[in-house]
């Protein structure tokens, strides 16, 4: 192939600019260094199909301007965005608000707490140089990412959650992300997440905003899961339908730890979710899953990296897409089985139902595995529902829409199910119902 | 799990030092001048008495190679080529034998020690005759001898070194040569297209069985010299071709270049059999020399209920970077790729293929087995594609890799695009998907999960390289038994 230099699009120049305007409100010494990370992202610029990583999602074409950074809302204004916000809202938690990417202390439980659970906001932890936030660093690879990159560059607010050795709360922890406003604008937070040894903790993540604007959120979720810890996590994506959504979620597993993810996507133009998994300790175990429910125009990528670097990790993955109209699906998922991590048994699946002739599904399940005594295995599948277990349900009564959308829901389910939490659970399969529903 | 210990014992047998084709052949040899430039192509152009436009497709080819950039994609890592630091064209000296009693002798020699039949085996009337390959003998840039090439004009078969084909059959070759493998495709393609000094052409006229298994023996010899070839093979409508293909080079301290082109075009109701038996010198054990292996090839399913199937035993090279690919662009035609890799020493394999699905009820299979050994890494890259035209396409894949040891490495890079909801895709690493039924029987006789799998599988391949010749499948029938016990998905 010819060599091609790329000139600068004019959403980087846009970026720079922004970025150049930013910094003056930076601290001096910050415990998370932006120019860096903006000097390395300017370095390769908005990835574009040329970057093996983003090959199928061509951030350089879908991101032509850049868009300012939202300021933080007022009170009353962010109240109003809320009211409209009814993602997990049915379910008891504690609550952390953010309204365009600010922490909104008065629509926030931070006052209830439960035993054993801090939360810092992230300013205040930059602000003092916060220890944690060293310790709390992202799985290597993740920082070498361009979306990840950017998020650091731009970081506006988030939250530091520490939850104590032992501790089990009763209640989630429900992080609400919604956006406000009526022209483009881009939003980046980052939360952080520790559990000490031993901790049991719920983390419910919910995205929202308005169907008009081509907003661009740009979310990171940092965790470590201390020995012994089990963090679960449910992630819902209702983002605005021109939205732009980037997020990547970055864990790192101790002994024995366990974590369960489970991420449904039904909103944004483009989303790119990327998970980076890190097994440091002996014996962890992981089920990461996600769910993409696609409607015309709309393009969702699940990038994922699952690094073993321990004996006897668990990983279990499972992604199912369910693409309607001319919309396209992307999955990418790389097992790396390092030599150190013998009995790895990891197993890794993306399953894909084409409902129309328009979409399509790039799958690209990937191995890398330098141990000899391991399990790992990768599957994907892709194709239209199956004619024979449609005729079966038609033939007892079923109107073929029905039948469609029984195997549907059964086809996505299985990626859900893994939600140990009940409540988020029957909301995500509610979202199901209601998008299958929406489709008529 | 581990590899089991047959396993273990059976990919030692082929390791990197127990290469037995490392001998050299000391021969007076004509060279073109080191490196490449226009002089050197019109030199190579020149020596093999083209026509015009030959030499003008050559130029076109370099010129467009001077802006190309090597691929750096590929899990693979070692010294740059100085492409100009090689010999592009090296040739016996003695001419263009009519007989083989006018060969070098040195030669004769060189291919009996390698087990390559150069002379036609009498078959005496009333006795049932042995299976006989026909085989073109390419050396280092020249093709040496080329049998049954009259009992084979008789079926109408034309089979002859590409550069006699471009003198006798212009027509023919100008208008296929590129048609599969763009002048432009990649680095190496575009460097053989401006460089390739001879290779096998194969032409089946329109519903004609190759009366026999068509063979090219590739053998690099010469110090400092690249190999270029250029194979070219058309099975007009309703023909059959089975073609096999093997190469040995000499044990060097230093790493030589082999960058191939072959080209397959099946026109309606054809199919083509191409076998690989690839035994390139693999360097020793701490990776010094080896060969560069850097070939492109393709086959394009051109006409409709056309076939073509690549079948290759991988276990030499230094590098290899190879994706032997099918384009099913006729309704109704079908891909398959069979591979078994095994890398040892130090050796890097990136290897795979590509199905691309235009037509409507395409169907490709992919199996492929990686096996790594010592310090060796052993990638399987594949795409499989349908396009928005290819409705009803089906697609089979299966990969396996097994580690032998903790120093190896085993990769898997799949890429699966559907573009068409009646596309069907299965993308398997565990052998679950394969046959139940099968599976089931055998489980009930008592056989293990992994047995029964193993047993399976192994039946699959091994169908598959009992059908090379017995001149090819020595290697390959070592291979066949290694159990997939232990294998990592």
């Amino acid at each position: 192939m010819a060599d091609v230099t790329n000139l600068r699009s004019p959403a980087e120049a846009g970026l720079s600019k922004l970025f150049e305007s930013a910094r003056k409100s930076f601290a001096t010494e910050e415990a998370i260094s932006r120019e860096e990370a903006f000097r390395f992202f300017e370095a390769t610029g908005l990835p574009s199909r040329r970057v093996e990583a983003f090959k199928y999602t061509d951030l350089r074409a879908a991101i032509t301007e850049a868009a300012p950074p939202a300021e933080a809302p007022a009170e009353d204004a962010a109240k109003a965005a809320v009211a409209g916000a009814t993602s997990f809202a049915k379910i008891e938690a504690v609550r952390l608000t953010f309204v365009n990417g600010h922490l909104v202390a008065a629509l926030s439980d931070l006052d209830r707490l439960p035993e054993g659970v801090t939360v810092a906001p992230l300013n205040a932890a930059l602000a003092q140089g916060d220890a944690r936030l060293k310790r709390l660093a992202p799985v290597e690879q993740a920082r070498e990412n361009p979306v990840y990159q950017l998020n650091t560059a731009f970081l506006a607010d988030g939250a530091l959650i520490s939850v104590a050795e032992g501790a089990r709360p009763a209640m989630p922890v429900h992080l609400r992300f919604v956006g406000a406003g009526a022209t483009a604008f881009s939003t980046a937070t980052r939360v952080l997440v520790e559990l000490g040894a031993g901790a049991e903790f719920t983390l419910l993540e919910s995205h929202e905003g308005p169907d008009g604007v081509a907003y661009q959120p740009n979310d990171a979720l940092d965790v470590r899961i201390g020995e012994g810890a089990d963090f679960r996590h449910a992630r819902l994506n209702a983002e605005g339908r021109a939205a732009v959504a980037l997020s990547t979620l970055s864990v790192r597993l101790d002994a024995e730890a366990r974590l369960e993810t489970v991420n449904l996507v039904t909103g944004a133009v483009l989303s790119r979710h990327q998970i980076y998994l890190h097994v440091a300790g002996e014996n962890a175990n992981a089920v990461v899953n996600g769910a993409a429910l696609l409607g015309a125009g709309q393009l969702a990528d699940s990038t994922l990296l699952a690094d073993h670097a321990a004996v006897g990790g668990v990983g279990r993955e499972m992604f199912k897409t369910v693409i309607d109209g001319d919309a396209t699906g992307v999955f990418q998922g790389k097992i790396i089985v390092r030599q150190v991590a013998q009995q790895t048994d990891g197993k890794m699946k993306s399953d894909c139902l084409l409902l129309t002739d328009d979409g399509q599904m790039m799958n690209k399940p990937e191995l890398e595995i330098f141990a000899d005594d391991v399990a790992c295995g990768h599957g994907a599948t892709c194709g239209a529902p199956d004619d024979d277990l449609l005729f079966y349900l038609m033939a007892r009564g079923l109107p073929r829409a029905v039948a469609e959308s029984l195997l549907v829901q059964a086809f996505v389910g299985e990626a859900v199910e893994a939600v140990s939490h009940e409540g988020a659970r029957a909301e995500l399969i509610g979202r199901i119902e209601a998008w299958l529903a929406a489709r008529g | 799990m581990p590899a089991v210990q047959e396993t273990v014992d059976r990919v030692r047998a082929i390791d990197v030092d127990q290469y037995k084709y490392g001998f050299e052949t000391t021969i007076e040899m004509e060279k073109s001048e080191k490196g490449v430039s226009e002089d050197v192509i019109r030199f190579i152009s020149a020596k093999k008495n083209e026509p015009d436009w030959m030499l003008e497709w050559r130029l076109d080819a370099y010129k467009r190679w001077l802006t190309m950039k090597e691929p750096e994609w590929a899990r693979v890592s070692y010294d740059r080529v100085d492409y100009n630091d090689i010999y592009y064209y090296a040739a016996p000296k003695r001419k263009t034998a009519e007989s083989l009693d006018e060969i070098d002798p040195e030669i004769l020699k060189t291919y009996e020690k390698l087990g390559i039949p150069l002379r036609e085996v009498e078959v005496l009337e009333g006795i049932a005759p042995e299976r006989r390959v026909a085989v073109d003998a390419v050396f280092d840039s020249v093709s040496v001898a080329t049998t049954f090439k009259a009992e084979l004009a008789k079926a109408g078969v034309i089979f002859m070194p590409i550069s006699e084909a471009v003198r006798e059959h212009p027509d023919l070759v100008r208008k296929y040569l590129g048609s599969v493998v763009p002048v432009t495709d990649n680095f190496f393609a575009t460097l053989n297209s401006a460089v390739f000094s001879d290779g096998s052409f194969v032409y089946i006229p329109p519903g004609v069985r190759c009366p026999m298994e068509l063979s090219t023996y590739f053998r690099i010899n010469e110090r400092d010299t690249g190999q270029f070839e250029r194979t070219l093979i058309i099975a007009d409508k309703g023909s059959y071709v089975s073609y096999l293909e093997g190469c040995t080079a000499p044990k060097r301290d230093d790493n030589q270049l082999h960058a191939a082109v072959v080209e397959l075009v099946a026109l309606d109701d054809a199919e083509i059999k191409y076998s690989t038996v690839q035994n390139w010198y693999p360097g020793d054990n701490e990776g010094k020399g080896g060969i560069y292996n850097f070939v492109t090839k393709r086959g394009d399913c051109r006409g409709a209920r056309s076939k073509i199937s690549w079948t290759q035993v991988e276990t030499g090279s230094a590098i290899t970077w190879k994706y032997p690919s099918c384009i099913l662009r006729g309704d109704d035609s079908r891909g398959e790729f069979y591979s078994i890799a095994v890398s040892n020493g130090m050796q890097q394999v990136d290897s795979g293929t590509k199905m691309i699905h235009l037509g409507k009820n395409t169907t490709s299979r992919i199996i492929s087995k990686g096996i790594s050994a010592g310090r060796s890494q052993n990638t399987y890259r594949g795409l499989v594609s349908a396009h928005r035209k290819a409705k009803g396409a089906r697609n089979f894949t299966n990969c396996d890799s097994l580690l032998i040891g903790d120093q190896c490495g085993a990769h898997t890079v799949p890429y699966i695009e559907s573009k068409n909801a009646s596309a069907v895709f299965e993308h398997e690493a565990t052998t679950s998907k394969i046959s139940e039924d099968q599976k089931f029987y055998c489980l009930q006789r008592g056989l293990s999960e992994e047995e029964a799998t193993a047993l399976i599988v192994n039946g699959f391949v091994r169908d598959v390289l009992q059908q090379l010749p017995m001149e090819f499948a020595v290697e390959a029938q070592k291979l066949i038994s290694i159990s997939l016990e232990g294998s990592v998905g």
